[in-house]
């Protein structure tokens, strides 16, 4: 007898969200009722979304794709074939990583991501996990850091610190209670590829920040996950428990003759909490109030001790430097901003999903080649890049290469990756309106520029909705904007301003449609 | 209060009480011990504050003050079925606004609120990491992509079922 045909249905929970459970019982039955061996594995996203739920067929070592197969389709499926065949099917889409949509990708911390058993730990191994963790174990403190300082590695949380001097800073205190805090709170609108790493390749995460721990002496690291993940929460504790269980955490970690143990923690829906300050605060059980700096948490973090905060995306690429060395990882991107992005395209966007390109790909490659323009079909109008505090762009824009330098020349930010496309339906002087109220919301209120400016703004945005003395009103924004800019302790007062005033410079018409509508009565 | 309440919030005391001690009693366990009681509960009932309070050696204010900070936790039971809807930029961008409105209109009630039979709660959410399936949803929990009015009654009426 053959063995099993061996069939993915991903479990990663955009998929689910399009019914990829009720697709992979659809398979067991029928497969079952048809007497044909299988083993369904259930594997994270490739990342292509609007293919989801992708169901992929490994036959003599190649991975064939269909999609996006409802649970409704399976049986057709069945009668063309199958899954020995099948590959007339209009649902087949061929060899997996001969779409272009993934051949065209430079996937080093996605690599395995849709790939494996998020929580098989041999085939972890086996497509090279735990190869950093070895090196790392057998390495001084210091020489890890140095090969992370080395490959320009920055941090994908947002603000785009060199992450090996920021361990030299933790590794440079005075030996004692350390700690390593995963920042995985990923709060940015259009944002999702913390979740799909966490859900997809949990161990990558656990790896790096073990990783982290032996290079600067903590003991101890917290991975603090946002309470809208349910579903990267439950995997990365079958994670942790797993690790535990190999060895691989607890008192002798991986080996290394050090302790280091790892612990998930839930958000509890508060955007501030992704601030580095404020979550610490929130995982010492407080109120997510931001701390004033000095001292920064490289020296004073956690229960006020020396502290590794890093975003997921920058821990869950360290395994790869230490695999694979600085200068391999170092030979992607340009100029300062080296390596590989997991961009994230979302919102308006035709073939919505996850696309990691090495620093300096341009927007227009990310939104015409990979995105395939709106979903709608209507003309892209804008874009926001970076989440809610970034700045929105236009048409102008589309030939900027996306490396944290030209970003910033253009006036908008990388952030955490995130593009948000929007056709020419978009009010864009709504969006300035939202971009208030969402600081209003998620103000954690400690200094008045923020918390007042975004109620005020607000309401100002929308006098200007309504046509009401529209020049001065804009001039009363971009005034209060200035005061926000310089007068809020965080980005999220200080960089509010970027999506409200970038709207406003783009797409002043937006602006001035109330007026325009008032006159006309 | 009458009896019945007394016995009611003596019960929630004793789970409290218990919950603290599964995390050491310790006061950085505050937001995992708020959820569990969340989670067995439905909601963080004002009597709790106080056996929080006393286990992990707060004020009561300081527990008050991290229940009232954070959007999650409630104070009054939901509905039997919550959905979540979100109306972040992403979501907005395929009309998530609209939606929100034609569920509310839909199911007589208002954003943020439980209906009167106590069947519903429609709530705003901000983000779900389910951008580039526009608009994201959860229903009791369950993701909801590409979400319009049919699907999330969909899934709605599998909640209920
Ligand atoms: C309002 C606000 C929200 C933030 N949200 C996040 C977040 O969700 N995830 C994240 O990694 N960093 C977030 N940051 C950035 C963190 O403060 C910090 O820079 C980052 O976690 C450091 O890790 P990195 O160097 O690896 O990027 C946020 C910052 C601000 C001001
Ligand atoms: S800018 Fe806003 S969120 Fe940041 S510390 Fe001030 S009040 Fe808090
Ligand atoms: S913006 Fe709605 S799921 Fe991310």
């Amino acid at each position: 007898m053959s063995a099993p045909l061996t069939i993915y249905v991903p479990r990663d929970s955009a998929a689910l969200s399009v019914g990829a459970d009720a697709t992979a019982a659809a398979i067991g039955r029928e497969a079952a009722a048809r007497g044909i061996d299988i083993k369904i594995i259930r594997n994270g996203s490739r990342g292509m979304f609007w293919l989801e739920p992708l169901v992929e067929v490994a036959r003599d070592g190649v991975r064939h794709a269909f999609g996006p197969v409802a649970a409704a389709d399976v049986g057709a499926l069945f009668d063309a074939g199958f899954p020995g065949a099948g590959n007339g099917h209009p649902l087949s889409l061929g060899p997996t990583e001969e779409l272009d949509y993934l051949a065209n990708q430079e996937r080093l911390t996605f690599a395995r991501v849709g790939v494996i058993d998020p929580l098989d730990l041999a085939e972890y191994e086996a497509l090279g996990g735990l190869e950093g963790l070895r090196r790392a174990a057998a390495m001084k403190g210091a020489e890890i850091v140095e090969a992370v300082t080395a490959s320009g590695l920055r941090g994908r949380g947002g603000a785009g610190f060199p992450t090996g001097i920021k361990w030299k800073t933790v590794g440079e205190q005075p030996e004692g209670r350390k700690y390593v805090c995963c920042n995985a709170d990923e709060g940015d609108s259009g944002t999702f590829a913390d979740r799909m790493l966490m859900e997809g390749d949990p161990f990558m995460l656990l790896e790096g920040m073990a990783i982290a721990g032996f290079a600067v002496g903590a003991q101890e690291g917290y991975v603090y996950i946002r309470s809208e993940y349910p579903h990267a929460i439950a995997t990365m504790r079958e994670a942790v428990r797993l690790w535990e269980d190999a060895g691989l955490l607890g008192d002798d970690a991986a080996g290394s003759g050090r302790p280091f143990r790892i612990f998930i923690r839930r958000g509890a829906g508060a955007y501030i909490c992704g601030e580095e300050s404020s979550m610490l605060e929130s995982l010492e059980g407080r109120r997510g109030t931001v701390r004033s700096k000095p001292p920064i948490p490289a020296i004073a973090g956690l229960h006020g001790r020396p502290t590794v905060v890093n975003n997921v995306l920058s821990l869950a690429t360290v395994p790869v430097i230490l695999a694979k060395g600085a200068d391999f990882y170092k030979d992607y991107g340009q100029g300062k901003s080296l390596g590989t992005q997991p961009f994230q395209l979302a919102g308006n966007i035709k073939r919505g999903g996850l696309v990691e390109k090495a620093f300096g790909v341009s927007l227009r490659t990310l939104v015409e080649d990979f995105g395939g323009g709106t979903a709608t079909g209507r003309p892209f109008r804008a874009a926001q890049l970076g989440g809610p505090l970034g700045a929105y762009v236009g048409i102008g824009h589309l030939d900027v290469p996306m490396t944290y330098e030209a970003l910033a020349e253009a006036d908008a930010m990388l952030g955490h990756g995130g593009v948000v496309l929007f056709d020419e339906t978009v009010d864009m002087a709504g969006m300035a309106r939202f971009a208030f109220e969402f600081c209003q919301i998620e103000s954690c209120g400690k200094c008045t520029p923020c918390r007042i400016g975004a109620v005020r703004g607000k309401e100002t945005v929308e006098k200007i909705l309504r046509g009401e003395d529209v020049a001065r009103n804009i001039a009363l924004v971009e005034d209060l904007c200035d005061v926000m800019t310089d007068g809020s302790l965080c980005a999220m007062g200080g960089l509010t301003p970027m999506p409200v005033l970038s709207a406003i410079r783009l797409f002043p018409e937006d602006f001035d449609k109330g007026r325009v509508a008032a006159a006309a009565e | 209060m009458n009896a019945h309440q007394e016995s009611e919030s003596d019960e929630v005391e004793a789970l409290v009480v218990d919950m603290c001690r599964q995390h050491d009693n310790a006061p950085a366990a505050l937001l995992e011990i708020l959820h569990d009681i969340q989670d067995a509960v439905g909601h963080v009932p004002q009597s709790s504050l106080a056996a929080i309070a006393d286990a992990l050696n707060l004020s009561r204010a300081e527990v008050h003050g991290v229940v009232s900070f954070y959007h999650d936790f409630r104070a009054a039971p939901a509905g039997t079925v919550t959905v979540k809807v979100c109306r972040a930029e992403a979501c907005q961008s395929m009309g998530a606004l609209t939606l929100i409105e034609d569920l509310c209109r839909r199911h007589g009630v208002t954003l943020g609120e439980t209906s009167a039979d106590k069947g519903l709660t429609i709530e705003p959410i901000y983000c779900l990491g389910n951008c580039a399936l526009s608009p994201a949803a959860l229903v009791n929990g369950k993701p909801v992509g590409r979400a319009d009015v049919e699907r999330v009654d969909g899934a709605i009426r599998e909640a209920r079922s």
